[in-house]
This record gives structure tokens, C-alpha cells and sequence, in this order.
């Protein structure tokens, strides 16, 4: 197990070097002269003497290498830059925002257990019944929305038809983090249902099942007990699949109802083409995506007796 | 034993009918996109201000929306736009992974192995987080969100179709084909591919829905087609500060991407149940 955790901290290092050196090259290559666009965003047109001067204040006049190791060597340090169009710098902004997209995400993929794991064992348990049949259909129909079309359908219904939740959200406060967080959850949830149900089926076929039966204990315990245990890999498993999706569909989210996160930052940058702080949300979201990605593949084999003590060798 | 097989045939045949059933709807979904010109009933781009946001009704028969346009008419045309770049998207992403991948799978070496750093790195990054970056430095319009969300799906068909590839390599009749003398390039065509093929397929086909998802969610954000182009979801962002009072402008839209991404969804389902029965006969065993 140590050496397993050794080797893959060890390969975080070209992984992150390729995230880093891909993100700067994308910007560099087709952000365009980045001087020129300053000046346009600020309104003032500079003579060729200035824009010159300021290039090379920027270092935009090294070979493209050495510029990518001092952009590196900032992004380490915590330093990425000045946004464009404020002049504020990015990484503070950036970091000064991530609790509330982190909140949100925590929040829906808690939505989504909540919400899927009792639901797609009792879909499971009532196979071809009516609740199985009404919860499969739920889950295709949950499937088959963009989740931007899911928050405006929440923001409609539970906002302006019936006004239990703020349209926007004012703060951070419970209420706004409903909607926003639901709307995650329901994509989510969507997806998980029906993987929990094939493996609660799949887990229910096994003979232990039927043994438990015939010595007399009752359903319900070997539900709870033995079940619901086998379940948590294949969560674990959806989790580390959806965390991409949900990292994308917090920028969506955000944006839709106005919580004050990264996602809404981004996208704020995107209309205003302000590459730092595009670029510093892409690689940092990349960063985020892959340390969890690490954290769910170790727990993984934590909670997996037969992958921790089997498979150690790889 | 005789009983069993009447159901499994009986169950082999409602999966028939629902492939007809699916695939003519989907067919009839990109006809219309095709011909989607004909179909409107108005024009999509004319403008009529004394009619704006008329709620559904006759003529306009789901309404329009502030300029007066007829929604129903732009929701066809926004078809042409959100089917055929899904399914050009797809249509390359599929491509290109399948070569990259079988030519990996069945040589290996180092072609292999940067190709799969290469891929490594591309899945390092949050999907839509990468092709909305990819997106931004291209700019808006419709065939840069194709093309930033190719560069962030490919390797996940190049890895699919390597591995198929790895599984198949070791087959018998490949060797067979082998020792018979067979070039590489005829044995990956005539050997390989037809036997990966069945799961690319279904994979693609299950894709086409989620793409059609994701090019919609980023002109949503203002990446993808612009305005005054009729795709779903920029009329959708278009009219999301009017949903308090004239929904509909949002609501059709949204309608018409659920409903042909339900519609490719129901395809890839029933298409994976038809090429892989033993799925079918275990749920049915283990009842």
C-alpha cells in the first residue's frame, strides 16, 4: 500500500507538469498579444514605445520555455498574474472565491447520496414494480437534461412560480445554496441511481443473499449490513467518474444563480477575455480534479478488502 | 428449458421493436434538422416588434420571443445547428480515437506509450473546464465549440478502442490471419475493427446526447454559436432574465433539447441491449 501511494504521488509530477505546460501553451500561442489587449481593455491607445516597454516588463520578449518556468515558478509561489481588466492580482481573487465553489460541490455530491442510494436500492429491491419503474424513468428523464436547463426549471418552478428559494442568491446563506446545490445533485443523481440499482441487483444474486435468508435473518439487516457496504465502492467509483462533470457544471451553476464562486469568475473572464484569470481557474480545477481523483483511488482500496489485500502488487 | 428460451426470444423481439421504434424517431430528428429550411413556418431571423412576446397560440404556436420571432420556427432552425454539430463532433471524436487507438493497441511501442501520456494529460483536465478554456482562447461560434470539446473527448475513444483492440489482438483468428500472410493494415480492417466495432458504436451513439448537452451548455455560457444564430441554448441564455414573466422563451428551447437527447439516449440504450443480449438474459435469470 505505501509504495502504491509512493508511485502515485510520484506520477502527479509529470501530470501536473503536462496540465501546466498545455494551459500555458493554449493561452500563449492563440491568446494573442497580450500588451494590445490591455491596452484595449483599458481604452488608451499606447504608442509602439510603450506596448515595447511593456512587453518586455512582462517578459514577453524570452523564448517561450523561460517564459512557461517563470509562469510556473509564479504559479508554485502563488503568484499567477494580474487580471486584465481589474489589474487586481488573480491568485488572491481566485482563492478568495474557492470556498464557495467548494461548499457547492461538497454540498450536491451530499444531495446525491442522500438522494440516490436509498432511492436506487429501493428501485433494486422492487425490481418491475411501480416505484422501480417510476424511479428509473425519474433518473432517465434526470439524464437526459443539460443542467443548465435543470436550473432554470428549479429557478421557475421553486423560485417564481412557488417562491420558496431566492431567484439569485444573496450571500451564502442556506437558502441560497439549495437551488444550486439540487441542481448538481439532480444530474448527479440521475447517473448514480441507475449504477446503484445494477449493483444492489447484481449483489442481491449472490448466494450469501439467499444463505442469509435461509438461516432467518431478516432482510433488512443483510440489506443494511452487507448491501449497502458493497455499494460504497461503486459510489466511490461514481464519484471520482462525476467530479469532472461536477467541476464543469459548478461554472454553469454559478453563473445561472449567481453564486459568488470560481465557476461564476471563469465565466465572468471568458465574456471579458481576461486569460490569467482563465487560466488560473483551468489549471487549478485540473489540480483539484486530479488530487481528488487520488484521494477517491486510495480510499478506494482502503475500503475494498479484496483490491487492499489482493492487488497490492501493482 | 424450452419455456426460457420462447421468453428470451419473445424479450429479443420488443428489443427489435424498440430499435425501429428509436432509431426512425432519431432518423426523422436529423431529417428534420436537414431540412429544417422547409419546415419552419415562418422565418426564424424575421422580426416583428409589434408581435414580441406573444405567449403560445395561434399563429405563432409556441409563442415569440422579444424581437417577435417565431419561436417554434427557431427552435427548427436551431435544430440544424445542435444535431449536426453533435453528430460531427461525434463523428470525429469517434474517428479519430478509433484509429489513434487500434494502431496503438495492435503495434504498441513507443507510439503507445506517448499516446497514452498524451491521453494521461488530456483526461487530467474537468471536461467542460477544458473546453470552455479551449473555447475562450478561440472565441465564440459554433465550430470552435466543436472543436474545444473534440480536443478534450478523443482520448476516451482512443483508450476504449486500445483496449478492445489489446483484448481482440490475442484472438485466435487474428493470428490465424497472421500466419496466413495478412498485412497488418488488412488484418486491423478486415480483423480488428469489425470486432471493436459493436462497442464504439454503442458508446458513440450514447455520446451523441451528452454532446449535444455540452455544445448547447457552452453557447449557453456565451462560447458557442452567437447571436442571432437559432441554437438552443443561446436562445435559452438569451431569454433567461425573461423567465419570470415569459417563460415559454426558455422553456421551448429546453423542451427541444430534452427531448432529442432523450430521444439519441433511448437509441444508445436500446442499441447496447441488441448487441449485447446476455444483458437481458441475466436480469431475466435473476428474477
Amino acid at each position: 500500500m505505501k509504495k502504491y501511494i509512493v508511485k502515485r504521488l510520484l506520477w502527479l509530477i509529470p501530470i501536473f507538469l503536462g496540465i501546466t505546460f498545455l494551459s500555458f501553451a493554449v493561452m500563449r500561442l492563440a491568446g494573442g498579444d497580450v500588451v494590445q489587449q490591455m491596452a484595449e481593455n483599458s481604452g488608451i491607445t499606447l504608442s509602439e514605445e510603450t506596448l515595447e516597454a511593456q512587453r518586455e516588463a512582462l517578459g514577453l520578449d524570452q523564448p517561450f520555455l523561460v517564459q512557461y518556468l517563470t509562469w510556473l515558478g509564479g504559479f508554485v509561489t502563488g503568484n499567477l498574474g494580474k487580471s486584465y481588466v481589474s489589474g487586481q492580482e488573480v491568485f488572491p481573487a481566485f482563492l478568495s472565491r474557492l470556498p464557495a465553489t467548494l461548499l457547492l460541490a461538497v454540498t450536491s455530491v451530499a444531495l446525491t447520496v442522500v438522494i440516490s442510494i436509498p432511492l436506487g436500492i429501493l428501485a433494486a429491491v422492487r425490481q418491475n414494480r411501480a416505484a422501480d419503474y417510476l424511479i428509473r424513468l425519474v433518473s432517465f428523464i434526470g439524464n437526459s437534461l443539460p443542467n443548465f436547463f435543470v436550473a432554470l426549471l428549479l429557478m421557475y418552478l421553486l423560485a417564481v412560480r412557488f417562491p420558496v428559494f431566492p431567484v439569485i442568491s444573496t450571500g451564502t446563506g442556506w437558502k441560497s445554496l439549495v437551488l444550486p446545490a439540487l441542481t448538481l445533485a439532480i444530474a448527479m443523481s440521475a447517473k448514480y441511481l441507475r449504477q446503484i440499482r445494477a449493483a444492489v441487483l447484481e449483489e442481491l444474486g449472490k448466494d450469501y443473499v439467499t444463505g442469509a435468508r435461509a438461516r432467518g435473518i431478516p432482510f433488512s439487516v443483510t440489506l443494511r449490513k452487507s448491501v449497502l457496504r458493497s455499494c460504497l465502492t461503486t459510489i466511490l467509483t461514481l464519484l471520482s467518474l462525476s467530479i469532472g462533470s461536477l467541476l464543469g457544471g459548478t461554472a454553469i451553476v454559478e453563473s445561472v444563480f449567481m453564486w459568488d464562486g470560481v465557476g461564476k469568475l471563469a465565466v465572468d473572464a471568458i465574456r471579458m477575455r481576461d486569460y490569467p484569470v482563465i487560466q488560473a481557474y483551468v489549471v487549478w480545477m485540473a489540480v483539484i480534479y486530479v488530487t481528488v481523483n487520488l484521494i477517491t483511488d486510495l480510499s478506494y482500496r482502503l475500503l475494498d478488502p479484496r483490491i487492499r489485500l489482493g492487488g497490492d502488487a501493482g | 428449458m424450452t419455456g426460457k428460451r420462447y421468453g428470451r426470444e419473445r424479450k429479443r423481439d420488443r428489443v427489435r421493436i424498440r430499435l425501429w421504434i428509436f432509431g426512425i424517431l432519431a432518423a426523422a430528428l436529423v431529417l428534420a434538422a436537414f431540412f429544417s429550411r422547409q419546415l419552419c413556418p415562418f422565418d426564424p431571423d424575421a422580426q416583428n416588434l409589434s408581435m414580441a412576446l406573444e405567449p403560445p397560440g395561434f399563429p405563432h404556436l409556441l409563442g415569440t420571443d422579444r424581437f417577435g420571432r417565431d419561436m417554434l420556427s427557431r427552435i427548427i432552425a436551431g435544430a440544424r445547428v445542435s444535431v449536426f454539430s453533435a453528430l460531427a463532433l461525434v463523428a470525429v471524436i469517434t474517428a479519430t480515437g478509433t484509429v489513434l487507438g487500434v494502431i496503438c493497441g495492435y503495434f504498441g511501442g513507443l507510439a503507445d506509450a506517448v499516446m497514452m501520456r498524451i491521453s494521461d494529460i488530456c483526461l487530467a483536465f474537468p471536461g467542460l473546464v477544458a473546453a470552455m478554456g479551449i473555447a475562450a482562447v478561440l472565441g465564440g461560434g459554433i465550430q470552435n465549440a466543436v472543436i474545444a470539446l473534440a480536443v478534450v473527448s478523443w482520448p476516451k475513444y482512443a483508450r476504449l478502442a486500445r483496449s478492445q483492440t489489446l483484448a481482440v489482438r490475442e484472438e485466435p483468428y487474428v493470428a490465424a490471419a497472421r500466419l496466413a500472410g495478412g498485412r497488418p493494415g488488412q488484418i486491423l480492417i478486415r480483423h480488428v475493427l469489425p470486432n471493436i466495432a459493436g462497442s464504439i458504436l454503442v458508446t458513440a451513439l450514447l455520446d451523441i446526447g451528452t454532446m449535444m448537452m455540452e455544445t448547447a451548455a457552452l453557447s449557453f455560457l456565451g462560447l458557442g454559436a452567437q447571436p442571432p444564430t437559432a441554437e438552443w441554448g443561446s436562445m435559452m441564455s438569451d431569454g433567461r432574465s425573461m423567465l419570470q414573466t415569459y417563460p415559454w422563451v426558455v422553456l421551448t428551447p429546453g423542451g427541444a433539447i430534452f427531448l432529442s437527447v432523450a430521444i439519441f439516449n433511448l437509441l444508445g440504450d436500446t442499441l447496447r441491449d441488441y448487441l449485447d443480449p446476455r444483458r437481458l438474459w441475466k436480469k431475466e435469470e435473476r428474477i
